[in-house]
């Protein structure tokens, strides 16, 4: 057993058991925290696939910026704890078998899939084993992929804007604005509780 | 050595994970947290086709797609506050009118 | 690698460089530790003497065992928990905040390669690990400490500890903007993102005296930089989430005892963290006139010294920004100045060619 399976397994079994947990259990505040462990247990894995700089990208942009943005939402809307499965569609029988099958049948799809592309069993040592330097993905990413990097960088101006247009505070007639002690304290400050407007305005990074 | 289809099994065992937990949640952060979770198990076979195909194209996807999951983020969450102020509940089962 | 100690059998398979690594870890870890405790004492000493008072001088010759009454003062006192805070995360957010502290140091290099006076094979590099994407890595370990004080404040379930601890992530994250993009204009000036590799592009000298320092061709930089870095590990004058004045003591509160020493703990590495990158990115790390490279590590530590120094020289002398002010600081100043520098650095480099 080579040192790289002992390490794959590892974090496999992390990002599995935590992703497990995420949907499983019912505490929110506990799912955002689990998820970040599962992104960390994926960024271990893409260290193990030569993949360094997409690594550290993904603890710095998903598990440090949208985790963050995630738990102030959670624990702005104060989220209370659910049931797994609460009353609805979910609890007619009908329903249930119809998902199960669907689910098996997605089961087996992916089998299905996954066997076939085992025939083609690609190793280490069939392709080129060098791994991609920073300057190089760099140089792509701005000659080859330039019009995509220009237009997600005018799509993230247009969530932080849309962000902030729909979390700020606006009463319209229709809405109602209960009054909540979070809602309240925002009007001091220029901190972190007026609504959205400092999740939307940082989560893009 | 850890060969390519390990990591598509474990990619395809986190989708369905995330699959399973974007339908069978009822709380509407927690469906958006699977959500990234399905992204992310997409993310891992990109990068580990791109390795085994010699290719950096995997990397450089996966760039954008956590790029535009960040996006995707911002704005689902700008609007489950929106919502939070409307009907004082997350249970995705509560908006079922489109007349607020 | 040919096998290392004197004692045949159960030792020969491990190579010496693997041996020299793990002490280098926990040595590393021991000197964490003890300058943690060396920054409280210089902290009260250095404080009382701008207060022009003595400082702490009863224990110790000069006081000098003052953190060590401090540490058994603090590991005595019962451990408390409020009943309806969440125990898991409760006692899961001092751990995340030291971890996170201690890890940003798995990438900083303190020295030239040594090795030993003979005792290796090979020469080893004095550090953890030298990775290739080691500026990311300490931004990234940067936004995993958010979490620490986020979850304090969040477990606690107090209003004073919520609302410290959302001040202090609010801020952290808005300055991380600034320390990432100071960082970028070191990485277009170095053009490589490895900490070692930027130490040893400041090797040498201008002029035979000038030393080649990043800190000359980006002044703007550094400050920035520093700057951040304070904000960062909300350090006065950036304290406000932790004044005693306004908020009793901020996130945390409701904590005593040795979890209290674990956010005193992280704080104090974190500055050391602070210190240590800068001193490495912009003042040459372990180069210096006088000494050979083997001993640079004794300059490295003269600058983190120096840098510490001024850390403590800020908190005592300047005011306290208030929140709003500081918020408006970080976005409407800082921010727009970090990204002219770094233009700025990128049109020099590309004009100049340096």
């Amino acid at each position: 057993m080579g040192f790289e399976l002992i390490l794959f397994y590892v974090f496999a079994a992390i990002a599995i058991g935590t992703t497990l947990l995420v949907v499983v259990q019912s505490n929110p505040v506990y799912s955002v925290l689990l998820l970040i462990g599962s992104f960390i247990g994926l960024a271990g894995l893409y260290v193990l696939l030569q993949a360094p700089f997409v690594a550290v990208i993904q603890i710095i942009v998903y598990a440090g910026a949208i985790m963050v943005l995630f738990l102030f939402v959670v624990m702005l809307l104060n989220a209370p704890r659910e049931e797994l499965v609460t009353s609805g569609i979910l609890e007619s029988p009908a329903t249930r078998t119809i998902g199960a099958m669907l689910a098996i049948a997605f089961a087996a799809e992916l089998a299905w899939a996954l066997n076939r592309s085992s025939t083609l069993a690609w190793t280490v040592t069939d392709v080129t084993r060098r791994p991609f330097s920073v300057p190089e993905i760099g140089r792509r990413l701005f000659q080859d992929y330039a019009f995509a990097f220009e237009a997600t960088s005018i799509l993230i101006l247009v969530a932080m804007i849309g962000a902030i247009t729909l979390a700020g505070r606006q009463l319209t007639e229709g809405a109602r604005l209960k009054s909540r002690p979070a809602g309240d304290a925002s009007r001091t400050d220029g901190g972190m509780a007026e609504g959205g407007r400092a999740e939307g305005g940082r989560a893009q990074l | 050595m850890a060969e390519l289809n390990h990591y598509l099994v474990l990619s395809g065992v986190l989708f369905t994970i995330g699959t399973a937990g974007v339908l069978l949640r009822r709380n509407v952060i927690t469906v958006l947290l699977s959500l990234e979770v399905m992204l992310n198990a997409v993310n891992l076979s990109f990068i580990a086709f791109g390795r085994f195909l010699g290719s950096s194209d995997g990397q450089i996807i996966v760039f954008f797609v956590i790029t535009v999951a960040a996006a995707e983020a911002a704005v689902g969450l700008a609007l489950v506050i929106a919502l939070f102020r409307h009907v004082e509940t997350l249970n995705p089962d509560a908006f079922r009118q489109l007349r607020g | 690698m040919a096998p290392a100690s004197r004692r045949a059998g159960e030792r020969a398979l491990i190579p010496s460089v693997a041996i020299a690594q793990l002490v280098i870890v926990g040595f590393v870890f021991v000197v964490l530790l003890t300058a943690a405790a060396g920054m409280v004492y210089m902290e009260r000493k250095v404080a009382a003497r701008i207060q022009q008072r003595m400082g702490p001088t009863l224990v110790g010759p000069y006081g000098l065992l003052q953190p060590l009454a401090d540490i058994i003062k603090l590991a005595m006192k019962e451990d408390t928990r409020p009943k309806a805070a969440d125990p898991i995360l409760f006692a899961l957010a001092p751990i995340i905040s030291a971890a996170a502290a201690f890890t940003a140091f798995a990438v900083v290099p303190f020295g030239a390669e040594t090795d030993f006076f003979g005792l290796l094979d090979q020469p080893v590099p004095l550090q953890i690990a030298d990775v290739n994407v080691a500026i990311l890595w300490v931004f990234a370990v940067a936004s995993m400490g958010v979490y620490g004080i986020v979850l304090a404040g969040w477990s606690s379930n107090s209003k004073y500890s919520l609302l410290g601890a959302l001040r202090s992530s609010a801020q952290m994250i808005s300055y991380e903007l600034s320390y990432g993009m100071a960082l970028a204009a070191v990485l277009v000036l170095a053009g490589s993102m490895s900490i070692r590799e930027i130490v040893d592009a400041q090797a040498g000298a201008w002029l035979g005296f000038i030393p080649r320092w990043f800190v000359f061709l980006q002044p703007i930089g550094f400050f920035i930089f520093m700057t951040a870095g304070v904000a960062e590990t909300n350090r006065a004058p950036f304290d406000f989430p932790e004044a005693e004045q306004e908020l009793v003591a901020g996130y945390h509160t409701e904590y005593s005892s040795m979890s209290f020493a674990m956010f005193f703990l992280a704080e104090y590495i974190n500055m050391v963290a602070v210190s240590a990158i800068a001193s490495n990115l912009y003042l040459g790390g372990w180069h210096g006139p006088l000494l050979p490279l083997w001993l640079g590590w004794i300059w490295f530590l003269l600058k983190v010294g120096f840098l510490l120094f001024f850390y403590v020289w800020m908190r005592w002398t300047l005011p306290r920004y208030r929140y709003d002010q500081l918020m408006a600081f970080g976005w409407k100043f800082l921010l727009p100045l970090s990204v002219i520098n770094l233009l700025a650095t990128a049109a020099g480099v590309l004009y100049f060619g340096i």
